[in-house]
């Protein structure tokens, strides 16, 4: 099963520092993302130069990834075709559960 | 008990100007709200003031004021908006004689003092761990995130329209708030902080209302052609209602309020902001009635002292250039392309700082994944930021003449250079930042 059957979110950026919230659809399915959309796993999609930070919202059934140096250069001086990182979180909604 | 109804009329300079109009129309507001200004929009407005020094403010200013003037005259709506960018005194002036032509009598503030350019040379950048002056003639702008405090007073001194430059987002609508509830202003964290969740659901338009959400078949929003911009029903004790006009498409649930609510958001338990540092973490929403959204739950701590401020300086140039491949062997063609134009760009290796080689429908957004089929059509994407504007020139011109010189079948080129403002930041004391508010139409 993919994360983007059982969940949403949305990214956004600060600087170099892409945003990725991950929030489950049903309360049932929060255990199950809580425990298996960790930091490592976040990374690991990002490669070695991100650092990782996770935050829970247990009463939203949330997730807030702060993945640093995902942007590369940042909006303004990138040269990606999505320089925000707006599509990112869609990297995280493609991961096997 | 006094309900504040506040709407978003903007999300962002490009943002649409109708759903705008239905509000000024129909919303029955306290306040209409324009957030307008990111990062690099106001080092480019800076640039547009170098050039012309009337000039700086929003170029969608005039269409928006004359599109929702009349109407918010009417119902009595007030306007808080930070399209004055890098020139909020100029935009002031301008909005006055705006109404003048249509006839109203209005009473416009600017509220100045972000314009730090003057003082920053000292200060390090949080990039480079230099100083700002090592920039030198590079240095274009530098503007401090103001808070709350010039817009309260503004309004105190009965501007219909409050005109700014750089203010924290949320701050545009916490600023109503504090002037109409009478609230301690930042001495009461608890409301500040709750205050900064509503500013930060509504900063940004639709994004709260079903824009910018659709997933069809999972995530799924009704009429998303006729999206409407939302409504905040605030209370005295700063529980607030999310909500937008009935008529319009789009959606408020929970699910809405909550992408929205970790928008851009770091640690949510620490939202540094001017007027609080803001507390996310206990938020919670319910929905309590057809496109209606209790939000309460935030909370704060008293701010830091020190404000934001955004460093703008030229850094080189970049060019691009893209071109489609369809059909059998359309990836292997692409990136037979691309290898040529890196090659053919080897001698202003030492004017670039950094390149990207992509093909679009592979890898250019996600990392590539090997085990999908491969796509049927293509486009090869050079983008390269050089120091000097010839080598961007030569990326772009690289990749048009793939048009006879590339494989086979390539098509619809398109190409562009631009300057590049690059964005760095750093920190003031907030005692070496002074707002002022300057008034336009008041009588003498």
């Amino acid at each position: 099963m993919k994360l983007h059957e059982i969940a949403h979110g949305r990214a956004g950026d600060k600087g170099t520092t892409s945003n990725i919230s991950i929030i489950a659809y049903r309360p049932d399915d929060w255990p199950r993302i809580e425990a298996e959309v960790t930091a490592e796993r976040i990374a690991a999609i990002f490669g070695p130069d991100v650092q990782v930070a996770r935050y829970v919202l247990p009463q939203l059934f949330a997730l807030n990834f702060v993945v640093k140096n995902a942007l590369k250069g940042g909006v303004t001086r990138s040269v990606a075709l999505d320089a925000h990182g707006k599509g990112l979180v869609y990297a995280v909604l493609d991961m096997r559960l | 008990m006094k309900i504040l109804r506040i709407g978003t009329g903007a999300g962002f300079s490009g943002d649409r100007i109708g759903p705008a109009v239905d509000l000024a129309r129909s919303g029955k507001l306290d306040y209409l709200v324009f957030e307008c200004l990111a990062e690099r929009t106001i080092a480019l407005a800076q640039l547009d003031r170098l050039g012309d020094p009337a000039a700086g403010y929003d170029r969608r200013l005039e269409q928006r004021m004359r599109a929702v003037l009349p109407d918010c005259h009417r119902a009595g709506t007030r306007i808080i908006t930070n399209m004055g960018a890098a020139n909020p005194l100029e935009a002031a002036r301008r909005t006055a004689e705006i109404a003048a032509e249509l006839g109203l009598t209005l009473r416009v503030a600017a509220v100045l003092g972000d314009d730090v350019l003057d003082r920053i040379g000292p200060c390090v950048l949080e990039e480079t761990g230099r100083p700002a002056s090592d920039l030198g003639d590079r240095l274009v702008s530098a503007n401090a995130y103001l808070g709350a405090e010039g817009i309260v007073e503004a309004l105190a001194r009965d501007a219909d329209i409050v005109i700014c430059g750089r203010v924290a987002d949320p701050s545009l609508f916490v600023a109503p708030m504090i002037h109409a509830f009478g609230w301690p202003s930042i001495d009461d964290h608890r409301l500040i902080g709750q205050a900064t969740v509503i500013g930060h659901l509504m900063e940004c338009g639709a994004q709260v209302t079903g824009g910018y959400f659709a997933d069809p078949g999972v995530k799924d929003v009704p009429d998303l052609a006729t999206v409407g911009f939302p409504i905040a029903e605030v209370s005295q004790d700063g529980t607030a209602v999310i909500t937008k006009l009935p008529g319009t498409g789009g959606l408020v649930s929970r699910a809405t309020c909550i992408e929205q609510l970790l928008y851009e958001l770091h640690d949510p338990a620490r939202y540094f902001q001017p007027d609080v540092v803001a507390d996310f973490s206990g938020v919670d929403f319910s929905e309590i009635g057809p496109n209606r959204v209790a939000v309460s739950g935030g909370a704060g701590a008293p701010a830091t002292g020190r404000l934001k401020v955004s460093v703008g300086a030229r850094d080189g140039w970049i060019g691009q250039g893209e071109i489609s491949y369809a059909g059998p062997g359309a990836v292997a063609r692409a990136r037979l392309a691309g290898e040529i134009t890196t090659e053919r760009l080897a001698p202003f290796a030492n004017l670039i700082e950094d390149m990207r080689v992509d093909i679009i429908g592979l890898n250019a957004i996600l990392p590539a994944d090997p085990s999908a089929p491969e796509p049927r059509e293509v486009r090869l994407r050079v983008a390269a930021r050089c120091t000097e504007i010839e080598a961007a020139r030569a990326v772009s011109d690289e990749v048009e003449g793939l048009y006879l010189n590339g494989p086979a079948g390539g098509g619809g080129v398109a190409t562009m250079v631009r300057e590049v403002i690059g964005i760095r930041s750093t920190y003031l004391p907030k005692a070496d930042v002074e707002t002022h508010v300057h008034m336009f139409g008041e009588p003498a």
